[in-house]
């Protein structure tokens, strides 16, 4: 590319810029991820609905080719941030004040923890893609078979997980951590793209607050219910 | 030396405009060789470094803050006047200027004060191009207000913060000039002398301040916009570190000091709280547009609100003295600050001050609160409203018209002023005196210049309120940058001045001497208490009164303390590095000798005017008496450790009648 | 009150502390009326009277727009009353008995001279980049030419408000200088004069920004909120937009 867009996006209103994209790709994602997940615990059918959908994921070429767009924009997401919160922390020099408050405008005291949310969030990533996403594309993952096509039965491996009180809750409080960073993420990233209006702000912070807790909420229901219903 | 006003011949309208059709000019390619240092970055200083800069010449520019933003310019509230007549209210370039020489009690020189009203309509639209957002209309025209003395509504603003929009219009200008290599910043750099050569000003001798370090500087000319002197009183609306010591540092040189005594009390501002108190706070004058100045009429009762026993509330309408209103029936709550003050000090004196040292005057807004609550109850058609509720409509209207002046007396004293009436007191604010300087700007030493609040061009004994910022950025911007010309197209033959010249390798040797001395005496006495004592004794006999007795009273103190100064100061810390006491410290060592020439001025001044009043020349009544056979003149003092010498700059009026001013 | 006690613990560097170190000094006798400054002279020549270094911190006007006190005051800085400067604090809005931390702004762009004097020489070269409207002495048509909306020219007032104290920078825990270089880019692209230059100015000023080494900004806030004109992060988001606008959607190349 040529020069000027590299400029750009090494400014520090450019690397903000990347993050709000990529963030906002993010948040778009939470939301399919979830109403396709959802059909674990809506579609009482030992899982089919669920391992039909997770088939047509991993072999729609469309979405396949998003999937990897996913996988980079977390990659960038993560790396970015993290280089971010390096830097900053840099900024303020090597004495770091003795009182620390935090007081803010607008903003919620989430948006001070930023970085650390997000690295507990990439570590939940991590396990979370070990545990399923590494599963099913090296694990040797059951096969089951509905009209005549056999299928990966990812849904036997989700409930085997969800049996462990211990994942349940893993799972559930990492949900808690998405929440807060999605309840400054979502109103940050249109901040940082410009949008700030007397008008329209409001309206994308009550948004942003009712989709960072209906997000995580409806995916953290999904392990507590799934644990519930095999007891 | 050189004594002559180098006015121009010709009508008074016309002197400006024809002088700078025909002034000397110096070509492009000279200015690029031509070298001038600029002291100071308020509004003259700034601006003039700004404009040197955008015409080409090598400009150095210095100022003793972190950044040339913070010039005390900044602080300036009220506004700035113009004579554009936008309001169409017969404002004219010739009433500006006859306002402002009669506002300045007739010791002011013509045909400066005219260009100063020629040039006011430029500034305005030169702050404009800037980008300063000045208070608009709802057409999107500039707004305009009235201030005080004055008939027409000629003041532009910006909220309560001119000052700070036009410094940071010329801060900008200046940042421009600088990040194109016109001009070199230094920063924390305090002038510590003047270097002459062959009987011209030729360059500085500036302190780096973060590292203590002495440099030597030269250039072709030397500009001061360093501000006035009224910290010489210690306490006053004046920055911490405003000072008089460069002009003073000139004068030293053999430069004039131009009608020293002539300082502005401001009525409105917070009183002093105690011992500790640094600074004192104005209030703006707007205020006593709705504010009414009242004293209880018994001692008794003055006594029991300084113990605590009772409070401005307690005193019953009929046990009130609205002293303005009894004394100037015409004018009441609005005479103009130096009559409002010495009222204040008046009403003091007489044992009737309400604060507990006995230093303060009621500003009651309750009447005020009244009066709009009942035409904002009728306007809103609610007739039957009670008292509580005109009470809480009045607040509402004060509190969009002076909110923010309310909410600052309240941070600072604690009182909710809504409630309990506002307490002020005078204070000094402004210094009309400084380097005298003639028609070109320039001090009597060739190649010394001298702007804004430095110089005592403009505002003769009283300087009108909205008339500062007009002056600094007049003379940064529009008349500095022509008049120069007449000096700089002489030097266009000699070479670069050499900072290594015997001249200035003496005079940083003279400087670094005073430096040791200062911190060889190791007393027993900070630097801020010698401060605090001379403020003491300025105020008490060079204040809001003067008399003959007294100022001869108080240039001996001052001699005792300046001796005791030098045997018994002390400054801590070291000479190479940060030290703000040791800077204190050279700028209180020249503030005891302005101190005495200040009392010696105002002694020789044997008629009240303006901003001075000597108590032996006042008329019955107890109102200035101005003296215009013998004092129509600048009194110009040239230093001398014994005895300073008087110069005597008659002033000629053609143009005006001149009148006493009565405001009853 | 007229006879507070205080224990002030104060950061000190340079001279004695070469490393930088908190000393301790407790304070009788503190005047409740006294503004903080005031009660720091106070501490400074007792100090003296010791023939002890004094405490370097800078000040100026003491009337809260110069915007050269610069204290942290138990973490917050200009102290914990808002949209008040240091210097316009007062000593009622603490309590007898208490111990007050006194820490100097920290960035790595505001080096520390001594004590808690910093070096803000940073602002003036992101302004000194392109902070200004190129108009030279002289060139200005009338002042009423080009009519201004009442609330437009308010708007870019709110802007203009900036003391450039640096609050924003000591408050940002990411020590961002973002709310100061937003304040000056707003004020200056919503005024008809400004908008000329515009997609220049905010390229190098953005550029300076990142040079002189301050953070970037996360949409924390807390700089507004310890801004002591109350200066809002809207003014961050134009920023954003004309910086976004002036690289993506110009078809100039910035140097």
């Amino acid at each position: 590319m040529t020069s000027w867009f590299a400029k750009f996006l090494t400014s520090s209103i450019g690397k903000k810029v990347i993050m709000s994209l990529t963030g906002l790709f993010l948040i778009s994602f939470l939301l399919v991820h979830l109403l396709g997940n959802l059909q674990l615990i809506l579609a009482q059918d030992q899982g089919q609905t669920f391992n039909e959908y997770a088939y047509f994921m991993t072999h729609n070429p469309v979405i396949k080719f998003l999937s990897y767009g996913l996988y980079a924009f977390i990659l960038i997401h993560a790396i970015q941030g993290l280089l971010l919160a390096y830097n900053n922390r840099k900024a303020r020099g090597d004495q770091r004040y003795a009182v620390k408050v935090d007081r803010t405008a607008g903003a919620s005291k989430s948006s001070i923890y930023m970085g650390s949310l997000g690295t507990v969030i990439l570590i939940f990533i991590v396990i979370h893609m070990a545990q399923f996403w590494l599963q099913m594309k090296l694990g040797n993952t059951e096969m089951v078979v509905y009209d005549e096509e056999p299928v990966k039965d990812l849904y036997t491996l989700v409930a085997a997980v969800y049996q462990n009180i211990g994942f349940v809750i893993f799972y559930v409080v990492a949900m808690i951590f998405i929440a807060f960073h999605l309840w400054h993420g979502f109103q940050s990233a249109w901040q940082t793209l410009g949008l700030n209006h007397k008008k329209y702000t409001p309206l994308i912070k009550a948004v942003g607050y009712v989709y960072s807790v209906l997000i995580p909420l409806g995916f953290a229901a999904i392990p507590v219910i799934m644990f519930l219903r095999q007891q | 030396m050189p004594f002559q006003s180098q006015v121009p011949p010709g009508e008074l309208s016309e002197k400006w405009k024809q002088y700078r059709s025909s002034m000397p000019l110096v070509a492009p390619n000279n200015k690029r060789r031509l070298e001038v240092i600029i002291v100071g970055t308020g509004l003259a200083g700034g601006a003039a470094a700004a404009t040197f800069g955008e015409l080409g010449y090598k400009v150095k520019v210095f100022t003793f803050h972190d950044s040339p933003r913070r010039a005390h310019s900044i602080a300036a509230q009220g506004g700035i006047n113009a004579a554009k007549n936008y309001q169409n209210d017969g404002d004219s370039v010739y009433r500006l200027f006859y306002d402002t020489i009669k506002g300045g009690d007739y010791r002011s020189r013509e045909a400066n004060v005219h260009r100063l009203a020629e040039v006011s309509v430029n500034i305005i639209d030169q702050a404009v191009a800037q980008g300063v957002p000045f208070a608009r209309d709802y057409g999107g025209l500039l707004a305009n207000r009235s201030f005080g003395g004055v008939q027409v509504s000629r003041t532009f603003y910006a909220r309560g913060q001119t000052g700070q929009q036009l410094l940071l219009g010329a801060y900008q200008s200046l940042s421009r000039q600088i990040s194109l290599g016109n001009v070199e910043l230094f920063n924390r750099h305090e002038m510590i002398d003047l270097v002459m050569e062959d009987g011209k000003a030729r360059g500085i001798i500036a302190r780096n301040l973060l590292t203590g370090e002495t440099e030597r500087h030269a250039a072709h000319a030397v500009v001061l916009g360093t501000g006035g002197y009224g910290n010489v009183f210690y306490l006053s609306t004046n920055a911490m570190n405003s000072n008089g010591s460069a002009a003073w540092r000139a004068v030293k040189q053999g430069a004039y000091m131009a009608n020293p005594c002539f300082t502005q009390i401001h009525p409105t501002c917070i009183p002093v709280s105690g011992e500790y108190q640094s600074k004192l706070t104005l209030m703006s004058e707007s205020l006593r547009n709705d504010g009414r100045v009242w004293v209880p009429k018994s001692q008794d009762d003055a006594a029991a609100i300084r113990e605590g026993r009772k409070t401005g509330l307690d005193i019953a309408e009929g046990d009130r003295d609205y002293y303005l209103e009894r004394r100037y029936p015409a004018f009441g709550n609005l005479v103009p600050r130096d009559v409002a003050s010495r009222a204040a000090k008046t009403a003091c004196d007489e044992g009737l001050g309400v604060s507990p040292t006995g230093l303060a005057v009621y500003l009651d807004f309750d009447a005020a609160i009244t009066r709009y609550g009942k035409s904002k109850a009728h306007s809103q058609n609610e007739h039957n409203a009670d008292k509580n509720r005109i009470r809480e409509l009045g607040v509402a209207v004060i509190e969009e018209k002076y909110g923010n002046l309310f909410e600052m007396y309240e941070k600072i004293t604690g009182e909710d002023p809504y409630v309990m009436p506002m307490k002020i007191y005078p204070a000094v604010h402004y210094t009309m005196g400084g380097l005298w300087v003639d028609y070109n700007l320039q001090t009597n030493i060739p190649g010394l210049f001298a702007i804004g609040e430095a110089n005592f061009s403009d505002h003769g004994a009283n300087r009108l309120g909205a008339s500062a910022l007009m002056q600094g950025l007049a003379d940064g911007y529009f008349v500095l940058p022509y008049t120069i010309g007449t000096f700089l197209s002489q030097e266009i033959r000699n070479p670069q001045v050499d900072p290594d010249g015997p001249a200035f390798m003496e005079a940083e040797a003279k400087a670094q001497e005073r430096v040791n001395r200062l911190m060889g005496i190791n007393g027993s006495k900070s630097p801020e208490t010698f401060h605090r004592e001379l403020g003491k004794i300025m105020w008490e006999y060079c204040g809001m009164a003067r008399n003959a007795e007294g100022l001869q009273k108080g240039r001996r103190m001052i001699r005792e303390l300046r001796e005791e100064f030098w045997r018994d100061v002390y400054v801590p810390g070291q000479i190479k590095e940060y030290n703000p006491e040791l800077e204190k410290a050279l700028r209180v060592a020249d503030f005891l000798e302005l101190g005495e020439l200040m009392m010696l001025d105002a002694l020789d001044r044997a008629e009240s005017c303006g901003g001075h009043f000597r108590e032996e020349y006042q008329t019955e009544d107890g109102e200035a008496l101005r003296r215009d056979d013998e004092f129509a003149y600048v009194s110009a003092w040239e230093w001398d450790d014994t005895d300073p010498i008087l110069h005597k700059e008659e002033l000629i009026f053609e143009n005006v009648e001149l009148k006493t001013r009565s405001y009853k | 009150m007229e006879n507070m006690k205080l224990k002030l613990r104060i950061w000190r560097q340079g001279g004695k502390y070469p490393k930088g170190q908190f000393v301790e000094y407790p304070l009788d006798g503190v005047n409740d009326h006294m503004s903080f400054l005031e009660m720091l002279d106070v501490l400074n020549e007792k100090l003296i009277s010791q023939k002890e270094d004094p405490i370097a911190f800078e000040h100026d006007c003491r009337e809260g727009i110069c915007g050269t006190c610069s204290l942290v005051i138990n973490g917050y800085p200009h102290g914990p009353m808002q949209q008040t400067t240091a210097c316009q604090l007062h000593m009622r809005n603490f309590r007898d008995g208490e111990t007050i931390t006194i820490e100097p702004w920290r960035s790595r762009a505001f080096p520390i001279v001594k004590d808690l004097v910093v070096n803000r020489d940073a602002f003036d070269r992101i302004i000194q980049a392109g902070g200004y409207i190129s108009i030279d002495t002289g060139q200005a048509q009338d002042g009423n030419a080009i009519p201004i909306e009442k609330d437009q020219a308010s708007h870019a007032f709110d802007a203009a408000t900036c003391i450039g104290c640096g609050a924003c920078v000591a408050a940002c825990p990411n020590a961002s200088a973002m709310l100061f270089l937003g304040a000056k880019v707003s004020h200056l692209a919503q005024v008809p004069q400004g908008k000329v230059e515009a997609e220049t100015r905010v390229q190098r000023m953005v550029h300076q920004h990142d040079v002189e080494g301050f953070g970037q900004c996360s949409n924390i806030t807390a700089c507004e909120a310890e801004c002591p004109k109350g200066i809002s992060v809207e003014h961050i988001a134009r920023l954003n937009r004309q910086y976004i606008a002036s690289t993506i959607g110009s078809e100039k190349v910035a140097n």
